[in-house]
């Protein structure tokens, strides 16, 4: 059975080096923009970017009444249930056993409604090539399916990113909240946000402060598409018949009219 | 004036005219395709032609040369309006074919192919903006062969596409009354019961899936929009918006080609219209409560006034102008009440997309003025396209004919 992998994020750990970023584009082959610099952690706007597709983001905020500041790995979570996924029409997205959330621009149509779809707003849109492309992180696939942990990990010098059986890594999260009660807030963010995400991450401050969307539905998201779209054939053959039926019903009543007799062009030559 | 059908006429051409006998009579029809050219027609056309050339810049440069679309409005102008708006404005075309040639409501017969011809323009329409907004279009048939079920853009692309096609097999059986081929009228005639009952599942379908578009965008629409019902919302709405939509193009194209408009079909349609949007606005009502939002439309936030807007002004009154007999029984007041209907149904997919979304999109989208100019185009080629078709094919009933049925209301002048 393929293992199903995660990463456990722990903003405590995480010194915003951005060692995951400039690995990240190492790997994946990303080449910077003319004018971009590193080090926009310090600043607090790094943005994803179709050739960035993790950044580090710096958050200020206070804890205990002390001005705090934390670093915060953006990229995108690998939902268990991908509402990305389950939006595109062509099966250009799609979720891997090992855990990845992959793109195949062959597929892809360019509509962008997995950009509308995606409750954490994590694709970028290539918008100044004539055929572009959606792009987002894809879990280091290929490093992932021979059994390594992706880039962005294998960078990480203070240990901030652990990566393994997503099961493992929410045991592991569960364990280090509980070791240290006094430091964690005590939640999990991407353990049931979304339906469970791939990519977790635990912090000593609330994650509404730190730029997180609170507002993710706790269960996956394909599944209120699913709840409307399932009745499509159901009404399909339902109102056709209904239809047919008034059709067949009403047409016996009905005067017969010669349609070609009704209609003329309009003679637009006398017409005013 | 009923006069026994010709199913195969002989047709003798006499220098520009045609001339086929039938039975012991003699029709002379006319057989030169025409296309007045006036000065407003030319600046239509310098329209299509402007977009023309933009959207081949589009093509080669890409999204980002013409547009203000961004990574967090994927979707702006073209889709907003052009595609949504355009289908629920084509609404008119399966309204009436349900109304006309399902329950066989014959009265309002004469405006039936006018509003078969707007909706297929709309639709043609809608999907060349589709075709132009996609980032690889030459990969645009791809759903039909990659099932992606499981997308409600799955199945709008599948019945669009389809039902794209059954209005041009509705539209061939006028086609062919023009065109003569006598053997492939007789076949889409004799079929013809079948295209109607699938050209109304058919968009019932997708204008409702329109809406269930956003149902993925839970945490995203704000909740005054977003609702488990609302692909209820956008197929309900498209419907009653149908009747608005025949109003306003019979009253225009009485007024451009000087006829009567069929005023007594106009009046006797808002019942439907009015009574439709009753019902719409006490599920709205009981929706909200229901999901126990109903006071955020109070809260003087952005959203909570443009939806008191949508509601009062573009709901709620036009429900009033139907109802009192001595409004919705004049031109102006039917004419009125049914724009109010139809900008009410263009304003709500605008706040679906726009309003609704801003909030939990950030950043900032207002189109170009090339997207404004590409979006002008292809409604002025709407415009034209509609003209040459009824000055060339029967669409609009005989002007006896009118005159005749409509006896009650040859008081009313054209001078609107």
């Amino acid at each position: 059975m393929t293992r199903n992998m995660g990463a456990l994020v722990d903003i405590t750990k995480c010194i915003g080096c951005e060692s995951c970023v400039v690995a990240c584009r190492l790997y994946n082959g990303l080449e910077p923009g003319q004018d971009e610099e590193y080090g926009t952690a310090r600043d607090g706007n790094a943005e994803l970017a179709p050739n960035k597709w993790t950044v580090v983001r710096s958050c200020r905020t206070e804890k205990n009444g002390k001005q705090i500041r934390r670093f915060v790995k953006q990229q995108c979570f690998h939902c268990l249930e991908p509402a990305c996924a389950s939006a595109c029409f062509a099966k250009a997205l799609q979720k891997t056993p090992a855990g990845p959330v992959v793109y195949n621009e062959k597929l892809c149509v360019g509509c962008r409604y997995c950009m509308i779809a995606c409750p954490f707003g994590i694709l970028r849109f290539e918008w100044d090539k004539p055929f572009p492309r959606v792009l987002k992180c894809q879990m280091c696939l290929g490093r992932v399916t021979d059994g390594q942990m992706p880039a962005c990990a294998a960078a990480c010098p203070t240990g901030a990113i652990t990566f393994g059986d997503r099961d493992k890594m929410v045991e592991e999260a569960k364990n280090r909240l509980a070791a240290n009660p006094d430091l964690y807030t005590g939640q999990i963010y991407g353990l049931k946000d979304a339906g469970g995400t791939s990519w977790l991450y635990i912090s000593d401050a609330p994650f509404e402060q730190l730029g997180f969307r609170t507002d993710v539905p706790q269960k996956p998201i394909p599944e209120y598409t699913w709840q409307v779209l399932r009745w499509t054939p159901f009404i399909f053959v339902g109102w056709g018949a209904l239809l047919t039926g008034m059709y067949l019903y009403t047409k016996r009543r009905a005067g017969v009219h010669e349609e070609e007799e009704m209609y003329a062009a309009v003679d637009d030559d006398d017409g005013k | 004036m009923r006069k026994k059908k010709c199913t195969l006429p002989l047709m003798m051409m006499t220098g520009n005219k045609k001339t086929f006998k039938t039975g012991g009579e003699v029709f002379v029809q006319k057989k030169h395709w025409t296309f007045r050219i006036t000065g407003f027609r030319l600046l239509l056309i310098l329209f299509v032609l402007t977009a023309v050339v933009v959207s081949l810049y589009r093509f080669i440069f890409g999204l980002g040369s013409v547009t203000n679309l961004n990574d967090q409005w994927p979707w702006g102008l073209w889709i907003g309006f052009d595609l949504l708006c355009g289908i629920a404005l084509a609404g008119g075309g399966f309204s009436t074919a349900l109304i006309v040639h399902v329950l066989h409501k014959e009265k309002y017969l004469p405006i039936a192919r006018a509003a078969l011809l707007t909706s297929l323009i709309g639709y043609i329409i809608a999907l060349v903006s589709l075709f132009l907004d996609i980032g690889r279009w030459y990969n645009f048939w791809r759903p039909f062969f990659f099932w992606g079920y499981h997308s409600v853009l799955f199945e709008v692309f599948w019945c669009i596409s389809l039902y794209t096609i059954v209005q041009i097999m509705e539209f061939g059986d006028i086609f062919f009354e023009r065109v003569r081929f006598p053997s492939l009228k007789r076949i889409l005639h004799a079929t013809i019961p079948f295209w109607l009952i699938i050209g109304i599942v058919l968009p019932t379908l997708h204008q409702s899936s329109l809406g269930s578009l956003y149902v993925i965008a839970v945490n995203r629409l704000d909740p005054l929009w977003w609702s488990m019902l609302i692909p209820f919302f956008f197929v309900w709405s498209a419907f009653f918006l149908g009747p608005a939509m025949v109003t306003i193009e019979g009253t225009l194209a009485a007024r451009a080609y000087g006829r009567v408009p069929e005023m007594p079909v106009f009046s006797s349609l808002t019942k439907v219209t009015m009574w439709m949007m009753i019902v719409y606005l006490a599920v709205k009502v009981i929706d909200l409560n229901y999901r126990g939002v109903f006071t955020q439309a109070f809260n003087g936030s952005l959203e909570s006034n443009m939806f008191l807007i949508e509601m009062i002004v573009f709901v709620l009154l036009p429900i009033v102008m139907y109802a009192v007999p001595s409004i919705r029984n004049k031109l102006w007041g039917v004419f009125t009440a049914s724009v109010l209907v139809v900008a009410g149904v263009v304003f709500n997919r605008m706040n679906v997309v726009f309003t609704g979304m801003a909030k939990s999109a950030g950043g900032h989208y207002f189109p170009t003025e090339w997207e404004i100019l590409i979006t002008i185009g292809m409604w002025s080629a709407l415009i034209l396209i509609y003209c040459f078709v009824v000055e060339n094919f029967p669409i609009l009933p005989k002007e006896d004919l009118v005159s005749h049925e409509s006896g009650m209301a040859s008081g009313q002048t054209v001078n609107i």
